[in-house]
């Protein structure tokens, strides 16, 4: 394992957005997860919750509701506007300007022609009756049921307001649940999950679940489980039990409570095999249901993700300069300097202080997609969904200054992904139908050379570039996991890498064998020969032998391949929690070795060393990375964000009583 | 022939209520005890059982009858209100838990067998094995609604027995998790309609099954409210609400179905050990592990509390005698001294010495009270409490309370905070009439003398300090007369005039350290007993000053009867004790009993008997003054009793028994003693001290009760009959009560004459006017005095 020096940059504030909605859709298994910044992911819930898309919000955009319709994204807003997304292309589709009834989260779309009964109270939640015919509203103080057809209020139900000095609040009907079998279930403002009789309007059961909110409630397709999201931060689980063995009269019973949030649960879901959860503390939470799973596995563990499955970091590996990507800014460091040598694990005294370049604002209310800087440090560049932009950078000594570039071809107006070739000479801009143009860059400005595109006609936009170390291939990976290589010589797509059924998460080519190195979201690796057409003999061997399980359970993706240009058999990954370095020249570990072994490996004589290493060498000393780049002189810029600090830029959590404080 | 009996202990494992609420029914060594809910009164009980009675449950089909289990490998069928044994089933193993299901036709026994932990379950006679993966704590087996399954749980592992598939489910837990959760279970209870299982878990968490027929799909979900191990569960007979309970003494109701609301009934004295309800659901009782039964309402207010012996920890001060009650003394509720009728086997009450709240919770160094000692007239007691004897800062408080004649109680009256320099040893009061005196040696190699202060100076205060070549002193004790104050300084004796507190001698004769001290009694005055380490006995003569004789036996306690020439002492060997009873002035011992108990003795006292046995038989005289009780390591109270006595309490009982078919309510309580006076006139006892006297019922009130309303005349002219019937019949008597008081020698014939009394004669002989001077008195009394009122009203 080689030494490197460390830049350890905690200076990146980025705060990940809280979430507010969630929607399942049960046939492609994708989960929508929207933020408070407007902005959807898209997760991948059997390829190990891999964020696969991500459409990038607006200001003042907030979403209050999200649903599928069949394959179609649909989401409203406080605004009043409902929003269809285009998934293949990351972006809105359109835009319909409904009633002016804020806030009101939906199922089932082309309700708009809905003409209720005029009401006082604001509709705070709705919920659809699967025959379509019938539809609850949530309110202040009470639930009332419609009929479609006519409009008019069927049933009103009221909500009892909390007991004592909460009386005189209002109790809002946060979430409402129509079930098929008639039962409406309702979570409100006091802490209370009720049961009503749609034929009667009669309350059949109340539970209580919290001092504070529910605010959140969902149900599960075949309708045996309901899970309740509380501001406490717990989800309470009711299942539809018999209560006596073998007979059919089934209630609704309180059963499990989770607690993984610190703060409100805006949003539940119940997939089929797990409940996941979102809320103000931004994390997304996966809990398994232990009854629903057939094989325990690293696929089916507890998961939380807290940080975007995207870069939010570049490096200018020669000049020792970091782009930082906030959802409205851009920032530029210059990354500060330290003195002499130390022995390894020791921390250096730092010479200058990292520096704060530059502060872009983006134009427009559009929140920025993608960004780059270039190696050298010259050219930056961001890309909204409406337009995108190139900046020149001049840095004399303490003076920075940039010219924007004005004349763009007209083919670069956005763009989904952004790449630099190594020489800082060209910038390659992913667009839709998943074609990559190319343009060269000069003192003078730029010029459009030309189009790259596939021969598969795949639409998926792509998420990752990867252009080679001597300016000659380009690699593109998109949504439908398909990896393209083209040759930047002839401009012509080279090949393509077999599509394996992951997601690909990182890719890189080897700057002296020119093979293409790809993670997986499933944590598989892949070496692709780009010569040859064809997987090398390690990536054979290693497919043949299987990957140790520490190293399958792992449970976030790798973000960034890079590759050692002292050594040319290390790769370097990192996913969020850790730095590893494999060594092609060793042996591969089976399930049997020791996989965390470096101190094993210590206490060992040289000769003793060579018989019990293997190819993975993981370094854990970092913890919550966002970004780790290596730079030209044989040093790592490691970028943590660590949660502690995130958490402490969260509102304060209700307070609760906690035993014997 | 004497024989060794287990003084009654109420309490146990489990009670169980009668249907209708009006008995309870409790598990008490090898007998069930049955109570009355309304009065708290012991009834009678059901007697049978060779060993331990393990569980009881009353039987579904029949709802007059009880189960019992016992170690001994039987199952009794009773009847509970007449005490008849029905029916005596043969279980070859240990039975620890009986379970009977609701289901009226199959009636099922389990029974775990402890060595080898095999559960058998008995259907008509029929055994067959459900698992032999069971819980040694009986309360981690339940049955399933209508007794369609068993619900058994061990350690991590939950299992539910379904006796139609004849399948076993089973689940377990994770036993421990990052949280630091301890998943172990501690019992279980089945909902009674639902198919809903209650388990109770080491951290004191409550989890509710529920669909545990799929091995996969099973579901729980979880409650927290107790703070240690749960320690039983009991649903209510409708099912609305579940009932838990722990150490925290809490009784806890969670509502079924809806989550966390639940309701607290804190603060009900040890830690609760079982729950049960009876079957209308109108009361619950909880047992406790402090040897209580609590009844408590279904709107969660106590009704009625079943006090046994207090059983605390261990029992730190020595049994006493309060002198005026007559009640044993010990160690009762933590930081209290009980006060325990042996009469009448009931508890009377409890004395806050510590008066600090104490917390109910494991692990927690708190104020004990260490020793204590009465005066010989029992107006003065005397407590010292302890805090942190295992930790090296130790605290501790000499207090002293004063008997107030008003309040018929102990009143604090001094608190000295340092007393002594390190802990009290032991303590004595002299036994002299005229002056108390109290002395106290402690570690610190000092003994002190207290007196009460001079004049109008009521408190107590250090008299004199003394010590002896810095030893550590280790046991002190007055003689009979008071004259004389011995302290043992390690291997030495000091002998100590109190009046000037001048050391008159020392004994040094044996080889290792004095652990006990006395004083022979009465004729045996001259002798002085004292123990050592090194198993000697040793008698001085006083006169002489020398030793009188010496034996080598291993004495672990001696114990001299205040009343006779008497000494017992408890030898401890090789794992069994003897005792010997013999008099200080003859080495030879009157009465030798091999074998009382497996455990050591280390208190025993002699309690006085309230009449005089006359045994005439050698080696039982000795028990006719006074009786002896003696606790073992076990803290079991045992005590010697004679033939003749057993056969007096057994015909008691009977008699007891068919009085109790009558309701016990206050009438019949002042009818009844009146009845029981006349019946056993003979043997009459003074009625306790702590108890107001009942009022004398008379034939009128019973008449007058008895006579059916309807024909009875108009209450108006009831009245004046009632009242004169309350009344004491003369004025003659009146005066011959007072004389009474006066004169000691009349007291002797008072007991006959007030029999007669009792009976409604009105017989004169203590009259002692003449015929002339009572005529005089009449005419006097007749004579109109009105004139009188006259003047004193026209006075301006």
């Amino acid at each position: 394992m080689g030494e490197f020096k460390v830049h350890r940059v905690r200076f990146f504030d980025y705060m990940p957005s809280g979430i507010r909605a969630l929607a399942f859709n049960g046939d492609t298994e994708r989960m929508a997860v929207a933020r408070m910044d407007g902005s959807v992911e898209i997760f991948h819930c059997s390829d190990r919750f891999f964020q696969e898309k991500i459409i990038p919000g607006r200001e003042q955009c907030g979403i209050e509701g999200l649903s599928w319709v069949g394959e179609r994204l649909f989401s409203a807003g406080l605004n009043g506007g409902i929003t269809e997304y285009d998934l293949t292309n990351q972006k809105v589709k359109y835009t319909i300007d409904a009633y002016k009834i804020p806030w009101y989260t939906f199922l089932i779309l082309c309700f708009y022609h809905l003409n209720l009964d005029r009401q006082k109270s604001r509709i705070v939640s709705l919920s659809w009756h699967t025959s379509g015919s019938k539809i609850a509203a949530g309110m202040m103080d009470m639930i009332q049921i419609f009929n479609v057809e006519t409009g008019h209020s069927i049933h009103r139900m009221l909500a009892d307001r909390g007991v004592g000095t909460s009386r005189s609040k209002e109790c809002v009907v946060w979430s409402v649940v129509y079930l098929s079998d008639g039962t409406i279930v309702s979570g409100d403002s006091v802490g209370m999950v009720k049961l009503w009789d749609d034929q009667t309007g009669t309350l059949i059961k109340s539970h209580n679940v919290t001092k504070c909110d529910v605010l959140a409630l969902s149900v599960s397709q075949n309708e045996d489980s309901l899970v309740a999201g509380t501001s406490e931060g717990t989800v309470v689980q009711f299942q539809f039990v018999s209560m006596v063995l073998g007979k059919d009269d089934k209630e609704w019973v309180r059963t499990r409570t989770f607690k993984n949030h610190t703060h409100d649960i805006r949003a539940v879901a119940e997939i089929t095999t797990a409940v996941v959860s979102g809320g103000m503390d931004a994390q997304l939470v996966v809990k398994p249901l232990l009854d629903k799973i057939e094989v325990r596995s690293a696929a089916s563990a507890l998961r939380k993700i807290h940080f975007p499955h995207r870069r939010l970091v570049f490096c200018a590996r020669n000049s020792g300069l970091m782009l930082f990507q906030y959802p409205g800014h851009l920032e530029l460091w210059r990354l500060g300097e330290s003195e002499g040598k130390g022995i390894p694990g020791s921390s250096l005294f730092v010479k200058r202080n990292p520096e704060k370049l530059l502060h872009l604002k983006v134009k427009g209310e559009d929140h920025i997609r993608c960004s780059a800087v270039s190696p050298c440090g010259e050219w930056i560049v961001y890309s909204t969904a409406s337009s995108l932009r190139l900046y020149r950078l001049h840095c004399d000594n303490n003076n920075v200054s940039i010219t924007k570039i004005s004349k763009l071809p007209k083919v670069l107006s956005s763009a989904n992904q952004l790449c630099f070739s190594s020489d800082s000479s060209h910038l390659f801009s992913a667009s839709t139908q998943s074609s990559v143009h190319i343009v060269s860059l000069s003192q003078s400005g730029c010029k459009f050379v030309g189009t790259l595109k596939p021969k598969s006609g795949s639409h998926q936009a792509i998420h990752l570039l990867a252009a080679s170390e001597d300016g000659e291939w380009l690699a593109s990976a998109n949504s439908d996991h398909e990896v393209h290589i083209y040759n930047l010589q002839t401009r012509k797509a080279h090949c393509t890498v077999p599509v394996y059924s992951s997601a690909v998460t990182a890719m890189g080519i080897h700057p002296t064998t020119n093979c293409l190195f790809m993670m997986y979201a499933d944590q598989q690796m892949c070496e692709y020969s780009i010569e040859q057409k064809q997987y090398t003999d390690w990536s054979r061997t290693v497919q043949r032998k299987g990957l140790h399980r520490l190293w399958m359970e792992r449970d976030t993706p790798c973000l960034n391949v890079m590759f050692n240009p002292q050594n040319p058999s290390h790769v370097i990954l990192h996913d969020t929690y850790m730095l590893c370095i494999i060594d092609q020249s060793l042996p591969l570990p089976d399930d049997k070795t020791q996989f965390y072994n470096q101190l094993t490996l210590k206490s060992l004589t040289e000769d003793q060393r060579k018989s019990h290493s293997h190819a993975f060498k993981v370094c854990k000393t970092f913890k919550d990375i966002l970004c780790v780049e290596l730079i030209s002189d044989q040093s790592l810029v490691v970028v943590e964000r660590p949660l502690e600090d995130v958490a402490t830029q969260l509102p304060a959590p209700i307070k609760q009583k906690k035993f014997a404080t | 022939e004497e024989c060794i009996k287990c003084v009654e202990i109420t309490g146990g494992q489990c009670a169980s209520l009668s249907h209708g609420c009006r008995f309870v029914l409790c598990a008490s060594g090898d007998l069930v005890k049955v109570y009355s809910t309304r009065t708290e009164e012991w009834l009678h009980s059901l007697q049978g059982h060779t060993n331990q009675v393990t569980g009881i449950a009353l039987n579904p089909a029949n709802h007059l009858q009880v189960y019992s289990c016992s170690a001994d490998g039987t199952v009794k069928l009773w009847d509970f209100i007449d005490g008849i044994l029905i029916k005596v089933q043969l279980v070859l193993y240990k039975c620890m838990k009986l379970c009977v299901s609701a289901w009226p036709e199959c009636f099922q026994l389990v029974a775990v067998h402890l060595p080898k932990s095999a559960e058998q379950e008995v259907e008509a006679k029929e055994m067959s094995v459900v698992s032999s993966h069971i819980s040694s704590n009986p309360s981690c087996t339940a049955f399933g609604r209508g007794g369609e399954y068993i619900a058994f749980a061990r350690r991590l592992q939950l299992n539910v027995y379904f006796f139609r598939k004849q399948k076993t489910c089973s689940f377990s837990l994770k036993a421990t998790d990052k949280k630091g959760a301890q998943n172990a279970f501690t019992c279980i209870t089945c909902h009674p309609t639902d198919d809903c299982i209650a388990t109770g878990h080491e951290d004191g968490k409550i989890r509710l099954w529920r669909n545990f027929i799929h091995k996969k799909e099973y579901t729980y979900s979880t409650q927290h409210w107790h703070h240690n191990a749960v320690n039983t569960l009991c649903f209510t007979p409708e099912g609305t609400h579940l009932l838990s309970g722990g150490i925290e003494s809490v009784l806890v109701q969670w509502q079924y179905g809806a989550g966390n609301r639940k309701e607290f009934l804190p603060r009900l004295g040890g830690s609760i050990l079982h729950i049960s309800a009876s079957s209308d659901g109108q009361l619950f009782c909880t047992s406790h592990s402090d040897n209580k039964i609590t009844v408590i309402e279904s709107s969660f207010k106590v009704c009625g509390v079943l006090q046994g012996l207090v059983k605390g920890d261990a029992v730190l001060t020595d049994l006493m005698i309060d002198p005026r009650s007559k009640a044993l003394v010990l160690n009762g509720k933590p930081g209290h001294l009980q006060f325990y009728s042996l009469l009448r086997d009931k508890h009377l009450y409890n004395l806050d010495i510590v008066q600090q709240e104490y917390i109910y919770e494991a692990g927690l160094d708190q104020f004990e009270v260490a020793k204590a000692a009465f005066d010989i007239k029992g107006s003065w007691l005397a407590t010292v409490e302890e805090r942190g004897q295992k930790s090296s800062d130790l605290e501790f408080f000499l207090k002293l309370w004063a008997f107030d004649e008003r309040t018929q109680s102990f009143v604090l009256n001094t608190t000295i905070t340092a007393a002594h320099t390190d802990r009290i040893i032991s303590m004595c009061f002299s036994s002299s009439e005229e002056t108390t005196m109290l002395v106290t040696i402690a570690e610190d190699g000092q003994f002190k003398a207290w007196c009460q202060g001079a004049d109008n100076q009521n408190f107590w205060s250090c008299d004199f300090v003394g010590s002896y070549h810095n030893l550590k002193p280790t046991n002190c004790s007055f003689s009979a007369d008071s004259s004389l104050l011995a302290v043992s300084f390690q291997e030495v004796i000091t002998i100590w005039s109190p009046e000037t507190w001048e050391m008159l001698t020392t004994l040094c004769q044996p080889p290792g350290i004095i652990r006990d001290l006395c004083f022979g009694r009465l004729s045996c005055s001259k002798y002085l007993l004292g123990t050592t380490t090194r198993n000697l006995l040793c008698c001085w003569n006083l006169l002489t000053c020398a030793l009188e004789w010496s034996s080598s036996v291993e004495v672990s306690k001696l114990q001299p009867d205040p009343l006779s020439e008497n000494v017992a002492a408890f030898s401890y060997q090789s794992k069994h004790t003897d005792l010997f009873v013999f008099k200080p002035s003859e080495p030879r011992p009157l009465f030798t009993n091999k074998n009382v108990c497996s455990e050591k003795v280390h208190r025993a006292v002699f309690v006085p008997r309230e009449e005089l046995l006359n045994n005439c038989d050698e080696s039982s005289q000795w028990l006719n003054r006074s009786q002896l009780y003696f606790l073992t390591q076990n803290m079991d109270l045992l005590t010697f009793s004679t033939a003749t006595e057993e056969d007096r309490m057994l015909s008691s009982s009977k008699q007891l028994v068919i009085d109790d078919s009558v309701a016990v309510t206050p009438f019949y309580l002042l009818l009844g003693k009146h009845r029981q006076q006349q019946q056993k006139l003979n043997t009459q006892s003074h009625p306790a001290a702590d108890k107001p006297q009942q009022p004398q019922g008379s034939v009128t009130i019973k008449e007058l009760l008895h006579t059916p309303a309807h024909v009875l005349p108009a209450a108006s002219v009831l009245c004046s009959m009632f009242v004169n019937s309350l009344l004491i019949s003369n004025t003659g008597e009146m005066d011959s009560e007072k004389e009474e008081e006066d004169s000691e020698e009349e007291m002797e014939a008072c007991d006959s004459q007030q029999e007669l009394r009792v009976q409604g004669s009105v017989d004169e002989v203590m009259l002692k006017l003449s015929k002339a001077q009572e005529r005089e008195l009449k005419r006097v009394r007749k004579t109109d005095f009105s004139w009188m009122a006259d003047l004193i009203d026209s006075k301006p």
